[in-house]
């Protein structure tokens, strides 16, 4: 980018120079990396440190009522058939639907947060098959949907959308993020139609139904507590989580940090992205350093990747916790590794739908709709293995669609409406 | 590091060529493009010593293989950075092949041929719309790369929906995942490590055949190179074919070494580039050395293995990287500059150095 008129290269002088900086670079570093491995070490190893993650992310995402609330929630018994699932619910308030009462078809307008990953993949096919047959009840005239593929603004600009010129009888909407929806979801309730708003949650209890599992505190509750049976004291786990600031993932990882604290399992986190590149270098470092005696995830997509690095290396696989991804499950049983798979319910996204049909005819659902969500043991793998043969592997086990039209096709071929 | 310059016999006599191997390999170290090879040597040993199990030849040989996808990616990125134009479309590709590789071979063992054949064309067409729009409807290339990123982009999410598919069959993988076994010290030479070595030395041989000249010589000057007869549109097409072709075997190798993702290749044309720029090639084209970019990708990740041993906090870890990525490049452009500052006490009696270095792009010691 200089003119082209200077020719004299001063090797020496110049190799220092950059020996200087690189050094400056190298050295200034380890002190950056002490202080971050110090946190570390001081909280696995010492009780009275356990302040100190509390002063960084986690006071933002751990909240001790909730975390006793779905800890509790675990063993709750659920109202209805263990049959189907997608219907059960802990007792609770129940929302008054009298109003909603209709006689006729409606039409569903669903403000979607994205189908960006194979959990809201698997879901979003259920759902529509739900659809068809309450299509064919007569229940429901159509469904309006707008992916905001995962951004905010989009998903905003779709409720106002549906509320302005949807010609919609109820919404259904499935936020992006928890603090962002908030006014949206807002407006949408001030239209006076049903809105029911399912997996992620908002800041306000106007929707006439929130449907959930119980949620990430609970599954963090479940895993961390399988690691910490299956390993010693002192044991190395490393956490690899998929990115930061979503509630339901960051809730995981806030109950599981905890639980490895107060039981002394050193944990280390990674954000991966699901990349399942990220995930082997991270993984393959994390083995060159010393033994990994456990894996924890925040959702099960990459989990393959994680056990393939162990086996590349050449070392023990590791006690480890995924989800009921089918690429997990049969990975699991392949590797014969001691593992268990969290569920975070995909059957929910069926609910939406056949909230709507209660609603409209008249009868109460719960406020909160706190469906269950129970993890996969080994005992129980065979049994959803073969459930869900010729499953590709992107699909959930617990999908929760066998009694619908175009089972098992649909979900097989996996084609995204 | 410059013993692939040293080796040749120089047969004429000219400055970058002159002096003992000693003098020769002191000067090319003081240019970015042998810079980069110092970084990496005191990254590595930084590794070391925060990890001395990462030293030993099997876990060494791993990591190199695991690096040779990027290294790659960063030489087909070299060929357009030299003449002159970007490609932000490489993620894009790799993601493209990568998403092809496990929708359409499956556990279908007969296709691994036809889609290894089907990728590579994939590869060479993604490549010639971007050099024909850059140099026939003349869009400047980092618009051209930016739609074709979107484009693929699109297809990827169309063909997956954003979603991970299943991993194509486990022979596909081997290339990527497998190697030679029981190779004496190594333990396991793998197969990516081969697969770099020979192109790195094709790339080599490419850069001082009379096509890699001119590349260079297109991203110096294009007009000159065209007075000079060089048809320039098709040297620049060619150079994004290369960049799309390595794109492509990148993917290849990533299939094998991680699985099917979407993901899989993002942001891979940002960390392309930046090794190529730590590498000491000049944005804007004309000068670097092949090699180095090479280098700039064994430094990038190093630089990311080094922090993973000192447990940088994870949501500190990309700031971390930034910041030492722009004060490695920073260091090296000084190296830059100090090395052409005209040395005031030298004799005026040195004679003016031709205005092209020897072999262009296959010298660390050019001007």
């Amino acid at each position: 980018m200089r003119p082209k008129i200077h020719r004299a290269p001063i090797a020496v002088a110049s190799a220092l120079l950059l020996g200087v900086f690189a050094t400056a670079c190298s050295t200034e570093d380890p002190t950056d990396g002490d202080t971050g491995s110090d946190n570390t070490s001081e909280t696995s190893e010492s009780p009275d440190a356990s302040e100190s993650p509390e002063e960084g992310g986690e006071q933002e995402w751990f909240d001790q009522a909730v975390y006793d609330e779905q800890y509790e929630q675990r063993s709750a018994t659920f109202e209805g058939d263990p049959e189907t699932p997608y219907l059960q619910y802990i007792d609770g308030e129940m929302t008054d639907t009298a109003d909603y009462k209709s006689n006729k078809p409606g039409k569903a307008c669903f403000a979607n947060a994205s189908i960006g990953n194979p959990w809201r993949q698997t879901g979003w096919i259920t759902m529509n098959q739900q659809l068809k047959d309450l299509q064919d009840k007569g229940v429901i005239s159509e469904m309006e949907t707008r992916d905001a593929g995962d951004d905010d603004n989009t998903q905003i600009a779709d409720i106002d959308y549906f509320i302005s010129e949807g010609n919609c009888d109820a919404f259904i909407i499935s936020p992006n993020s928890t603090a962002a929806m908030t006014d949206a979801v807002e407006r949408a309730c001030e239209t006076g139609k049903p809105v029911v708003v399912f997996d992620r949650g908002v800041q306000t209890d106007c929707a006439t139904t929130f449907i959930h599992p119980i949620g990430g505190f609970a599954w963090g509750i479940d895993t961390a507590e399988f690691l910490v049976d299956n390993l010693e004291e002192g044991d190395k786990v490393v956490a690899l989580r998929i990115l930061p600031g979503v509630d339901v993932l960051e809730q995981r990882w806030a109950a599981a940090e905890k639980i490895f604290d107060e039981n002394g399992i050193e944990a280390v986190d990674f954000f991966t992205g699901a990349d399942p590149t990220e995930i082997k270098t991270f993984i393959t470092d994390e083995l060159n350093k010393g033994e990994i005696q456990g894996v924890w995830m925040d959702a099960g997509d990459g989990a393959v990747a994680a056990i393939e690095a162990f086996q590349d290396f050449g070392a023990d696989l590791p006690v480890m916790t995924g989800e009921d991804e089918m690429s997990f499950l049969r990975k699991w049983e392949e590797t014969g590794l001691t593992g268990l798979a969290p569920v975070y319910s995909n059957f929910q996204w069926r609910t939406p739908l056949l909230a709507l049909e209660k609603i409209w005819a008249g009868e109460e659902v719960p406020k909160e709709w706190v469906l269950p969500q129970t993890p996969i043991t080994e005992d129980e793998r065979a049994d959803y293995i073969e459930a869900n043969d010729g499953m590709p592997d992107g699909h959930y086990a617990k999908f929760g669609g066998e009694d619908l039209v175009g089972y098992p096709e649909v979900w097989q071929e996996r084609q995204i409406p | 590091m410059s013993a692939t310059t040293t080796t040749a016999a120089p047969g004429r006599s000219l400055p970058a060529t002159e002096g003992s191997l000693v003098q020769r390999a002191l000067r090319g170290a003081v240019t970015p493009g042998g810079a980069v090879f110092i970084l990496v040597a005191i990254l590595f040993l930084a590794v070391v010593a925060a990890n001395p199990s990462f030293g030993e030849p099997p876990q060494l040989i791993r990591f190199i293989g695991r690096t040779a996808p990027i290294a790659i990616a960063a030489m087909g990125q070299y060929y357009v950075i030299v003449s002159g134009e970007f490609d932000l479309s490489m993620g894009a590709v790799i993601a493209t092949q990568v998403v092809i590789a496990g929708n359409y071979i499956g556990q279908d063992e007969g296709r691994v041929l036809p889609a290894l054949v089907l990728m590579v064309a994939i590869g060479a067409v993604v490549g010639l719309v971007n050099g024909l729009g850059t140099t026939l409807l003349k869009v400047p290339s980092f618009i051209v790369t930016l739609g074709t990123m979107l484009a693929l982009g699109g297809l990827v999410r169309f063909l997956t929906g954003g979603a991970a598919t299943g991993n194509p069959v486990d022979s596909f993988r081997e290339i990527g995942r497998g190697g030679i076994q029981d190779v004496p010290v190594l333990e396991v030479l793998p197969y990516p490590v081969i697969i770099l070595v020979v192109i790195m030395i094709g790339g080599v041989l490419l850069m001082r055949s009379p096509f890699g000249r001119t590349i260079v010589a297109t991203g110096d000057n294009p007009d000159a190179a065209g007075l000079a007869g060089a048809h320039v549109w098709w040297v620049k097409t060619r150079a994004f074919m290369l960049s799309s072709l390595s794109a492509t075997v990148a993917g290849i190798l990533l299939v094998g070494y991680a699985g099917v993702h979407p993901s899989v290749g993002s942001g891979y044309e940002f960390t392309a580039i930046t090794a190529v720029v730590l590498g000491g090639v000049v944005l804007g084209g004309g000068r670097g050395w092949l090699l180095s970019a090479a280098a700039g990708a064994f430094a990038l990740e190093l630089l990311f293995s080094f922090l993973n041993f000192q447990e940088v906090e994870s949501t500190w870890r990309p700031t971390v990287q930034g910041v030492i990525i722009i004060l490695a490049v920073a260091a090296a452009g000084r190296a830059w500059s100090f090395g052409r500052r005209p040395s005031r006490t030298s004799p005026p009696a040195a004679p003016a150095p031709p205005s092209t270095p020897a072999r262009p792009g296959t010298e660390t010691g050019e001007n």
